[in-house]
């Protein structure tokens, strides 16, 4: 078995229309700028994938990423928690002209309805947003004298995520806060594709240490010293560049 | 006499109330400021709801680190005991009871613990983050605030009139002119500004103060 793809386009080509695709990261911390951008390629080449739904805890920041994904036209739909951001203006000005939908979901309740679509659980009951708009429509119920809201798991036809260290076999370390959502998207996704900083041999990561086993990893690819997206939009980047 | 406390002072005055060892969320924002004030002698953990334990202080600029980031996409530092987890970790800690307190911002407090801190309206793009997991599971929900709005509205109210982040949450709200817990659906005046009479007090709370038992000077040093 070795789940290492040599190619970032080969990582991302299973991604078709219609799809949904869990990303990876905080804010810039744990985005797969690189797998990511490496999808908008294929959109500009041909034209696919789009309508897509994203599930991320932001809706993109500047003009790369998911922001750069958003303003290309790719995505119908976007599932998260926060949609602003230092520069939130690409989904901002598409949301407010009715060309994007939003699902927002407190952040807690998006993290367990990942978990819960990983884990083979279809629904749970959470207190958060009880008695809140959020939870308008949504199933209540009391437990030991406390009403709790019924949410229901959160899946996904591929997830990209960014790692640190992966092995062929698709065990997967993170580095410090990067690693947010990447272990629970790796679960909930039919495929996961994760971006690894540093492509090991099997062995080459203590048992003790892995995050992800791998069962959950379906390929591997290596991105030696990945963009960050917070520097990028420092540098005010535009993806793709925008040339004078 | 200062007419009103600063924000640093209503940050100090809920600091005093951390004990040593407790785990602590502090919202975005003006919450973060707690941090600074913490009592000679206590050491609290600090939780933010990416994936930290225990973090340290802001890095001097061009020492960020964008993979060691809070809540707010500040970056912070590690140190020694700092633990990273993933966010359905991070948040069984937040609704699971396992933190001591959680200190968050707010638009408006009602009598009944009711918190709005999320949203002003239907206008632009709604955002929630946290806020809404963050007020339930804490031992303590605590809300540090102006006691009124900029333009002079009470934001300790009867009923809250802005979209709710929860429901019968909040335990303790520190004001810039008051210390008031919320018991058994009525605001109970702990502490006030020396300088202010009661009914003044009063007169800027959209609600009955209740008293139980003596009300105590809120006194902060200049921070």
């Amino acid at each position: 078995m070795d789940k290492r793809i040599s190619s970032l386009a080969a990582a991302v080509a299973g991604i078709e229309d219609g799809m949904t695709v869990m990303i990876g990261g905080f804010g810039g911390s744990g985005a797969p700028i690189e797998l990511i951008h490496a999808l908008i390629d294929r959109y500009r080449a041909t034209g696919s994938p789009k309508n897509l739904t994203v599930i991320n805890n932001n809706a993109g920041n500047g003009h790369v990423g998911i922001a750069a994904m958003i303003e290309q036209g790719m995505v119908a739909k976007m599932v998260c928690s926060f949609p602003r951001s230092a520069d939130p203006r690409v989904f901002t000005e598409r949301y407010l002209a009715g060309e994007i939908d939003l699902e927002l979901v407190p952040q807690g309740t998006l993290a367990e309805r990942i978990r819960a679509g990983g884990a083979g659980i279809p629904a749970f009951y959470t207190p958060t947003g009880f008695g809140t708009d959020l939870a308008k429509g949504k199933p209540v119920a009391e437990f030991d004298g406390r009403s709790y809201v019924q949410e229901r798991w959160l899946k996904a036809d591929v997830a990209l995520i960014k790692a640190e260290t992966g092995d062929h076999l698709g065990n997967l370390t993170y580095r410090m806060a990067a690693r947010n959502f990447a272990p629970i998207m790796a679960m909930a996704a039919a495929r996961t594709v994760a971006q690894v900083s540093r492509a090991v041999e099997p062995g080459g990561i203590d048992p003790e240490a892995v995050v992800t086993p791998g069962i959950f990893v379906d390929c591997i690819v290596e991105v030696p010293n990945p963009a960050q997206e917070e520097d990028l939009n420092r540098a005010n980047a535009y993806y793709p560049e925008v040339t004078a | 006499m200062t007419a009103k406390l600063t924000n640093a002072q209503i940050a100090w005055r809920a600091a005093q109330d951390i004990q040593d060892g407790a785990y602590v969320n502090l919202g975005i924002g003006f919450p973060e400021m707690v941090a600074r004030f913490q009592p000679e002698g206590r050491q609290a953990v600090f939780h933010t709801e990416n994936g930290i334990l225990g973090f340290g202080e802001a890095p001097a600029p061009g020492q960020e680190d964008w993979d060691l980031i809070n809540a707010g996409k500040k970056a912070v530092t590690i140190k020694p005991g700092t633990a990273f987890f993933h966010h359905a970790d991070s948040f069984a800690m937040v609704r699971g009871g396992h933190l001591d307190v959680a200190i968050l911002g707010a638009y408006q407090v009602a009598q009944n613990g009711d918190l709005a801190n999320w949203s002003t309206g239907p206008k632009g793009v709604p955002a929630v983050g946290g806020a809404m997991d963050l007020v339930h599971g804490a031992k303590r929900v605590a809300v540090i605030t102006d006691h009124v709005t900029k333009d002079g509205k009470p934001k300790l109210v009867a009923a809250c009139t802005l979209p709710l982040t929860g429901v019968g949450c909040v335990t303790r709200v520190y004001t810039s002119l008051a210390v008031v817990d919320i018991v058994d659906g009525c605001f109970v005046l702990r502490e006030k500004l020396a300088a202010l009479s009661l009914d003044d007090l009063q007169s800027l709370t959209g609600a009955p103060l209740h008293l139980d038992g003596a009300v105590a000077d809120l006194t902060c040093p200049e921070v």
